[in-house]
């Protein structure tokens, strides 16, 4: 069979040449076709991130009017629970109070809820330790509870025992009329 | 592989992977020093074509099953909705719609390729079967991967195949219900497919991984057809044929391009943009352009079960050609009769291709009405799949075996440098072009 | 020799080899130059526009247009894009259009079915609620969903075109069932309902009325509201709505093909110097 072997190959670099000018056409070659892989990278990688009509859900409006004082409702929003609860003066009165407390992640209760609705907290319920969907009105402090490991979260939202790091966190919303919110 | 390898470890850590996984001295002797004749002109470029092509549709299909919904209810929409809400979704599965069609136009050339030159002849035979194999693996999976946007052509061409194997006697019925999964393509066939259309590519690679291997022991054959006699006739694969491989693909991906951006939809059928219906079978079903010449061969028989055998038979006679040709002398080049009958065979499969997309009573000579001797309509596409059928078959079961016994084929160059060697004017015809540029 | 058409490359024959319309069939759509045609065509914006304007007011009654969503309509390339609103749920116009339909959903309090205004993400509604209702209101024949229209024919808009356009008085010696119109578009065959001389008319029967009359939409940009024109609009839509994104292909394919031919020049110049000292 033919036992071929690698010899006297005539050597693509020979002949006496300028050696720059001689490379520069496999270098300009080679990028270009680096290049193209990148270029058809980017719509690969894209393709992944959210199409246009999940990013077309990704606001809800809501009606107020379903939720009675002293409850929540919970609502899917971008694939997550929102917690949408009307507080009791109670409830909005223990997180003012706390407000000077100590706690993981200070922030008042006034900046959690819009101007003059303190009655509405609206919040991703999503805890910030590792994502599990904290319990209605448990825990130490009467907000949230977290079964996961155990954080605790007080009728603002906030963190105020347990390993989550931060507070739950507020969603960008805006009240369309008295009774209907809009949330994304 | 063949030779002796010439792989060097430069660095301590090479010398450490070589002794525990030569990977890289695998790779050094199959594409950078592999010695390949230095005649190999462009057919030659399809190879790499090829496997360029099997990576588009591997990395594409991932990306495509990432987003389709294989049901019976949302496949259509699926497919849509990727077109117009994935991010560059429609470039995806445009790429991969046509490009399982340029991966067919590269596959038929690579294979007229070697049977023009003679390339499943000994000590090919292995190569050449599992160059057969994955032909067969590419047919079933680009049938498979046709039916899952649940058109009107998905659907219908996936009844009409499926039962074909109907037509086996005692075990057909049980073989299509089998593959069905029911008592009608459904659900369950849509799932099946899905899951088969995502494997198949996977086992393809697996044996082009093969096809490869069983190329680098002989080495590649060459135009003249004439074994590799010493190292003046071959030259390393790398730069040499990386770069002209690269060149093709190149060439290849703008003909590509021109069909993807610009016409997209040219190569596929209207019909399948209707969502499928099982109460209505669309006016003219026909399969995609590169089934059409087995398409062909089946209506050409006016059996059912004839007819199927005959089509299989069409590919299964592929696998018994290195024995079937008698000839001695590898390239056409050399057999000016065999060249001759060769080239009736291109045009005998052209032929068959184009009746498979027409109606079987369409005349051929248009202006010409029908053309009647012995009830046969001879100007009917169906008598000129017969005739293109018969000279199918004739050329791998008569002409091939008995011309090796008596043609008079021309002389072959001692050995391939032999006729670049004797070029008049001592002008190597490689040199012309390449005016050297002082700076 | 052999037909020419026998010696085409296997290329080629993919391009003609299609399937051929049995002996007799429909006419073949005169080509209309819309915008879009051509590597460089473009969507004509003022088209598009008075395209949905005769799809809401005409088609719309009896087709569905299912796999698009009221967003679409304000996309880029679409009939309503506007620059200042690049997300198109945004669009004023578009939630405008999308609260004149009623669309259904279900009360999540009471679990009722009810209707509600459409916002940009919903999808167009169906204007039947099942096939059965959709036969029924019509003679029994479905008006199929006109998404994918524009790509589901041959010819697509330049068809669409010719059978909105091309209805005929039906030529004497055509039976024409009642609930049947004739167009020569159409694609069927009616010599079983010829008695007239020599072959059987072209097309075929549609139970579709003609739909489109002078003025029956008014174009808000004035132009004159013809059939033609109509006809032409509407295909132009549908051929967006089948097809939305088209341009971006283009534009994206414009640039990969200026790379690809750059980049084949210089590995043919690579080539032509790896091999300059080869014999072969
Ligand atoms: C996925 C499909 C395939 C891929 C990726 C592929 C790849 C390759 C590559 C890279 C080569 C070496 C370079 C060359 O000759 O161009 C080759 C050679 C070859 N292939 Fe294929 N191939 C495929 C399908 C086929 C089919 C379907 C056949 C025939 C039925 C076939 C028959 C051959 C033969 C006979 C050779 C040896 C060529 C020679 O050196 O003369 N291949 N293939
Ligand atoms: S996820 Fe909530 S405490 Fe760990």
């Amino acid at each position: 069979m033919a036992d071929t072997v690698v010899g006297e190959n005539p050597d693509p670099h020979a002949a006496g040449e300028d050696p720059n000018r001689r490379d520069f056409i496999h270098i300009a070659a080679g990028a270009a076709a680096v290049g193209a892989v990148g270029a058809l990278a980017w719509p690969f990688i894209d393709q992944m991130n959210p199409s246009a009509d999940t990013l077309a859900l990704a606001s809800v409006e809501f009606d107020l009017s379903k939720v009675a004082l002293g409850q929540q409702v919970t609502i899917k929003w971008r694939g997550k629970p929102l917690f949408i609860r009307k507080r009791t003066e109670a409830e909005i009165a223990a997180a003012v109070a706390d407000d000077g407390a100590n706690m993981p992640d200070p922030e008042a209760d006034e900046v959690r809820h819009k101007p003059g609705k303190a009655e509405w907290m609206i919040l991703i319920g999503a805890c910030t330790h590792l994502g599990c969907v904290p319990t209605f009105a448990g825990g130490d402090y009467g907000g949230w509870f977290c079964p996961c490991h155990g954080s605790h979260y007080d009728t603002s939202g906030r963190i105020r025992r347990g390993p989550a790091p931060l507070n739950l966190p507020v969603p960008e919303y805006e009240f369309l009329s008295d009774t209907t919110v809009k949330v994304g | 592989m063949s030779g002796h390898s010439t792989y060097e470890p430069k660095t301590g850590i090479e010398r450490w992977l070589d002794t525990r996984l030569p990977i890289v001295r695998l790779g050094w002797d199959s594409i950078v020093d592999y010695p390949t004749p230095k005649n190999l002109n462009y057919w030659w470029t399809f190879g790499g074509i090829l496997a360029v092509c099997l990576g588009i549709q591997i990395v594409t299909g991932v990306v495509l099953a990432m987003h389709y919904v294989p049901h019976v209810d949302h496949a259509f929409a699926s497919v849509e909705r990727i077109m117009r809400d994935v991010n560059y979704g429609w470039l995806v599965r445009y790429m991969h719609a046509n490009g399982a069609s340029m991966f067919f136009i590269a596959v038929y050339i690579h294979m007229f390729r070697g049977l023009y030159y003679g390339s499943y002849k000994a000590p090919r035979e292995v190569l050449w079967i599992l160059g057969c194999i994955i032909y067969l693996l590419m047919m079933a999976t680009a049938f498979m991967g046709y039916v899952l946007p649940w058109g009107q052509m998905s659907f219908h061409g996936a009844v009409v195949i499926t039962n074909l194997f109907g037509a086996l006697p005692i075990v057909g019925e049980a073989i299509t219900t089998w593959l069905w999964g029911g008592f009608a393509v459904d659900n369950a066939t849509l799932n099946r497919f899905f899951s088969l259309h995502f494997l198949l590519p996977f086992m393809i690679a697996g044996v082009v991984g093969l096809h490869i291997w069983a190329l680098h022991v002989p080495g590649n054959n060459n135009p003249t057809g004439v074994n590799v006699k010493s190292k003046a006739d071959t030259v390393p694969f790398h730069p040499y044929y990386t770069v002209k491989d690269g060149f093709a693909i190149v060439l290849f991906l703008i003909l590509f391009a021109t069909f993807l951006f610009f016409n997209p939809n040219a190569l596929g059928h209207a019909d399948n943009y209707i969502p499928a219906n099982p109460l209505v079978t669309p006016a003219h079903i026909v399969p995609e352009w590169y089934f059409l010449p087995f398409y062909a061969i089946l209506r050409a028989v006016p059996d059912k079960l004839g007819g199927v055998i005959l089509m299989f038979g069409a590919i299964a006679v592929l696998f018994v050609l290195p024995w079937l040709d008698t000839s001695k002398v590898r390239s056409m080049r050399y057999r000016p009769t065999g060249k001759l009958y060769f080239m009736i065979f291109v045009v005998a499969c052209l032929v068959l291709g184009y009746c498979g997309g027409q109606l079987p009573d369409n005349h051929v000579i248009p202006g010409l009405s029908t053309f009647i001797l012995i009830d046969a309509d001879l100007n009917s596409m169906v008598w000129l799949s017969r005739l293109a059928t018969l000279y199918y078959f004739g050329y791998f079961l008569v002409i091939l075996p008995l011309l090796g016994l008596t043609e008079t084929p021309t002389a072959q160059p001692e050995s391939i440098s032999t006729p670049v060697l004797s070029h008049p004017a001592g002008m190597p015809a490689g040199a012309v072009a390449a005016p050297e540029k002082k700076g | 020799m052999l037909r020419k058409g026998i010696a085409l490359a296997a290329l080629g024959l993919a391009l003609v080899g299609g399937p051929a319309l049995a002996a007799g069939d429909a006419k073949t759509p005169e080509p209309v130059d819309f915008s879009f045609k051509g590597p460089f065509g473009k969507f004509d914006q003022a088209q598009l526009q008075r395209g949905y304007k005769v799809y809401r007011e005409v088609c719309a009654a009896c087709h569905g247009m299912e796999l698009l969503s009221f967003r679409n309509l304000g996309q880029k390339g679409g009939p309503f894009y506007d620059p200042d609103y690049s997300n198109p749920n945004d669009n004023p116009y578009v939630k405008t259009i999308a609260a004149e339909y009623q669309v259904n959903d279900i009360d999540s309090e009471t679990g009722d079915i009810i209707q509600r205004p459409g916002t940009s993400a919903d999808a167009f509604p169906s204007p039947y609620p099942n096939e059965a209702a959709a036969r029924a209101g019509n003679g029994g024949a479905l008006p199929p969903d006109l998404s994918v229209m524009a790509k589901a024919r041959k010819y697509g808009p330049d068809y669409i075109h010719a059978l909105l356009a091309g209805y005929r008085e039906p030529p004497a010696g055509l039976t024409v069932a009642p609930g049947q119109y004739y167009n020569p578009y159409m694609a069927g065959d009616t010599t079983p309902f010829w008695t007239g001389e020599g072959h059987a008319p072209e097309g075929g029967f549609i139970a579709m009325p003609p739909q489109l009359a002078p003025d029956k939409v008014t174009f808000d940009d004035g132009t004159p509201s013809t059939i033609d024109q109509q006809a032409k609009d509407v295909a132009a839509f549908l051929y967006w709505a089948a097809e939305p994104k088209m341009e971006e292909r283009k534009a994206f394919g414009f640039g990969a093909m200026i790379y690809l031919v750059i980049f084949a020049g210089l590995l043919y110049a690579s080539y032509r110097r790896i091999w300059r000292n080869v014999a072969h």
